[in-house]
């Protein structure tokens, strides 16, 4: 009864006034920093040669939409998802298919591979995380070792190993993120926070990596203390949904991908979105992201089914790459950097150097 | 038609706690929306005669005549000119996705791309727009094709694809065929009483946004949507709207149909939750940024500017800080203070001046005072009879008298001292060791200098 006398005075308008005034406050404060910008800083950062880069291979196979892939560590290797329930790994040079699996559902849309290389992990609409070990034996049946480890109330959106291939992180369409251990399918903890499906993540490259980034249909980025379960920093200044984030290699910031055709840099030390990448002529939402190794150039991949290449600090685009027939879902620049792969719902992927 | 599976019922779950206020029209902010606007806003541009769009002329062919077209180089140029694209294939590309999209086509071909030649494109008429949320159905399609076989017209001929899809339809609705037959007679009767010029262009029209919706085989399919945003879908659970009007009373919900997300509005529990965390946001973000502040040391240069003269130092907060704490620590900072303290008594609003002044002769002057300055006897006899009439200024005398003693004392023993020497030199040692944690100028800076050394080499060439 005393709690009620206190929220008296609390009516549905002042709470949302409130939020809002908190917001704007926020917004501010984190403006308080905005003493020039990155690009005029860049000014002085000598500019990119000019290079060229082409479809150097193109893995066919799949029979429908490619959703999403990774590279194993051993840079070479790659394994992809896509909507007829198909999984594959692929040797990136021979373009030769070495595993293949089917799920019992249509649309995986997340898979990656283990830091061993010798598991991989994928699921979608059927709200799992699965994980297949990989072996090399002839008569392969890579469904009867299945492991079921994640259960979410909705689609998986994204997942990834952490460290080891002992815990596995998620993000689902139930608006929840989720770290499990492999070996015996527990939750080691969940991150609640976002307010609509959560469509990717990046864990923070650290070697004690302890913290991860987020992005959901709520237009948020959130980045997460994994140990506590706390969301650490919030930014929420895309129009549209967030695709894709991805952590600047040194860890000091991120990139975001979004339905309203722009990406986004944000730095987790001022707090704050410090570089728009967009263009007048680029109006269909960014599907994927990834940096370069050095973090000096953003690939990212397009609705428009093209590739757009961004200078990370100077917010130019430095080349537009066309080859896909489809949209661009998913991207992924190779471990060593020496190269980067596009998936598409034209079926196939590429490789570009 | 994509075909959704069983699993797709899943997609019914509502999120956890959805914080977003409801807007005016969530449909207005679904990903597919934002991208129809865009396009809307570029076609209407275009057509924009008053505002430099392209040329929309009626052409002369033969015996007849072509109205309103546009040729597919005048609208890569206006693309061009107008959305700041420097390269044709851009515009090309960028020109052929809104035609595939469906707000522009080519008159005389199914295949929605746009060529930067020639041939003559038509914009789609705003009923047709993709904004509007067409699912036709296969009724709707069903009609169309069999009234173009009713119009003995050769522009109306069907393509391959077309016949074989009629074919497969008459099959699938064998039972009802002749409902659908009438339905296209109907709309034969209809169209009959239209202007022949505008049937033209309706027809054309009706065309392309069957192109859209039944694309020609090998060609993408644009209707496709992604899964996990299809939840925002408008009115997913209502009857689909028919493009002829047909309402038939048993048209079943289309078993690949999702139920729709209800919109769950934001409780007041959701709104202190946002409060409490966007609370928490500010104090780590101001906490953050105090720390960072407080770890910044004064400029060489601003140190060395203390050293100029005293009035320097006491111009400067960091300045004044610093002397402070030297004097403080030679336990005799009560000249500084009551300098201060004067200072601020001239800041002070009115009605708050009488009280400082006395607090100011209690701390300082009065017998027994606690930080007692040491005033000769003739200022001393001046500021007590001042006191008796207080004001901004009541100290004045005393606090030029208390400003020549530190000028020639404290301010001389101030520069020897080593905090100050420590603080002119430990500037040079840090320099170095400092520029990471504190502005974005610093960390772009060292990104840079990082970034000079690996450059994107080894590409992979062979191919």
């Amino acid at each position: 009864m005393a709690t009620e006398g206190l929220r008296e005075n609390e009516t549905l308008a002042s709470l949302k006034s409130e939020a809002e005034s908190l917001k704007g406050k926020l917004e501010e404060e984190r403006a308080k920093l905005h003493d020039v910008e990155l690009h005029q800083v860049a000014e002085r950062v000598e500019a990119l040669g000019q290079f060229v880069m082409k479809t150097r291979r193109t893995l066919k196979g799949h029979g429908n939409k490619v959703l999403c892939m990774d590279w194993c560590k051993d840079k070479r290797r790659i394994v992809s998802s896509s909507q007829d329930g198909k999984v594959i790994v692929w040797d990136s040079f021979t373009t030769n298919k070495e595993h293949a699996v089917t799920m019992p559902c249509t649309w995986v849309m997340a898979c990656a591979y283990a830091p061993s290389g010798c598991a991989i992990a994928c699921g979608g609409l059927d709200n799992k995380c699965s994980v297949y070990p990989l072996t090399f034996e002839k008569n392969e049946n890579m469904a009867a070792k299945k492991k079921s480890v994640a259960m979410h109330t909705n689609y998986l959106s994204a997942c990834s190993f952490t460290n080891s291939d002992m815990q596995i992180l998620t993000a689902s369409g139930d608006g929840t993120c989720a770290l499990w251990d492999v070996e015996s399918g527990q939750l080691l903890q969940s991150f609640h926070g976002h307010g609509a499906d959560v469509l990717c993540l990046d864990l923070a490259p650290s070697e004690t990596g302890n913290t991860f980034v987020s992005g959901g249909c709520d237009k948020k980025a959130m980045v997460w203390d994994m140990r506590s379960g706390q969301c650490i920093q919030s930014f929420e200044t895309h129009d549209s949904d967030i695709n894709s984030v991805r952590y600047y290699p040194s860890g000091d910031a991120f990139a975001s991908g979004s339905d309203d055709a722009t990406c986004r840099l944000y730095d987790l030390r001022a707090d704050r979105e410090v570089a728009i990448y967009s263009k007048e002529s680029i109006i269909f939402g960014a599907s994927s992201v990834d940096f370069s190794l050095s973090g000096r150039l953003l690939f990212a991949g397009y609705n428009d089914y093209t590739i757009n290449v961004w200078d990370v600090l100077k917010g130019s685009r430095v080349s537009i790459l066309f080859g896909h027939e489809n949209r661009v879902s998913t991207l992924r620049v190779s471990p060593d950097g020496t190269a980067f792969c596009s998936g598409s719902w034209d079926h196939t992927l590429r490789i570009w150097a | 038609m994509a075909e959704f599976e069983r699993q797709e019922a899943n997609m019914a779950q509502v999120p956890a706690d959805p914080s977003s206020a409801e807007t005016a029209d969530p449909e207005e902010s679904s990903p597919n929306m934002i991208v129809y606007r865009k396009i809307e806003d570029i076609v209407t541009r275009m057509q924009d005669d008053k505002t430099g769009g392209v040329p929309i002329r009626t052409v002369k062919s033969f015996l007849s005549k072509i109205p309103s077209v546009v040729t597919g180089s005048d609208i890569v140029q206006w693309l061009m000119r107008n959305l700041s694209i420097e390269d044709t294939g851009e515009a090309i590309h960028l020109g052929s996705l809104i035609a595939a999209q469906g707000y522009v086509f080519p008159i005389s071909d199914h295949v929605l791309t746009l060529k930067d030649d020639g041939t003559f494109y038509r914009f789609q008429a705003p009923y047709f727009w993709p904004s509007n949320c067409w699912e036709p159905e296969n009724t709707d399609y069903a009609i169309y094709l069999c009234k173009r076989t009713m119009q003995n017209k050769a522009r109306l001929e069907l393509a391959d694809y077309e016949a074989e899809n009629l074919a497969r339809l008459q099959r699938a609705f064998a039972r009802k065929w002749e409902f659908i037959f009438m339905q296209a007679e109907a709309q034969v009767k209809i169209d009959r009483k239209k202007d022949k010029t505008e049937r033209k262009i309706l027809d054309s029209q009706e065309r392309a946004f069957w192109d859209v919706h039944r694309p020609v085989p090998g060609c993408v399919n644009t209707t496709e949507m992604d899964i996990r945003k299809c939840r925002r879908m408008k009115n997913p659970q209502k009857v689909k709207k028919s493009v002829y009007g047909v309402t038939e009373e048993s048209q079943p919900q289309s078993p690949v149909h999702m139920p729709s997300q209800p919109v769950r509005k934001t409780t007041k529990e959701d709104f202190r939750k946002q409060i409490t965390f966007l609370n928490m946001q500010i104090e780590r973000h101001c906490l953050k940024m105090s720390k960072v502040a407080e770890s910044k040391e004064p400029s060489q240069q601003r140190v060395k500017r203390w050293g100029f003269s005293m009035d320097e130092v006491l111009k400067d907060p960091v300045g004044r800080d610093q002397f402070l704490r030297f004097l403080e620590s030679e336990f005799s900072s009560e000249n500084l203070r009551f300098w201060l303290a004067v200072q601020d008594l001239k800041k002070q609003p009115l009605q708050d001046v009488t009280t400082r002044v006395e607090e100011i002769w209690q701390e300082f002057l009065a017998p027994g005072a606690q930080s007692a300055i040491n005033l000769d006897s003739h200022s001393y006899e001046k500021t007590s009879q001042n006191v008796k009439d207080p004001g901004r200024y009541t100290y004045e005398d005393a606090q030029e008298h208390i400003y020549k003693l530190m000028k020639s004392d404290s301010y001389a023993r101030f520069l020897r001292s080593s905090a100050y020497q420590d603080l002119l030199l430990a500037k040079k040692k840090t320099e170095n060791e400092q520029g990471r944690r504190t502005s974005l100028e610093k960390f772009t800076r060292s990104v840079g200098k990082s970034l000079a050394s690996k450059r994107l080499t080894g590409l992979m060439q062979s191919s």
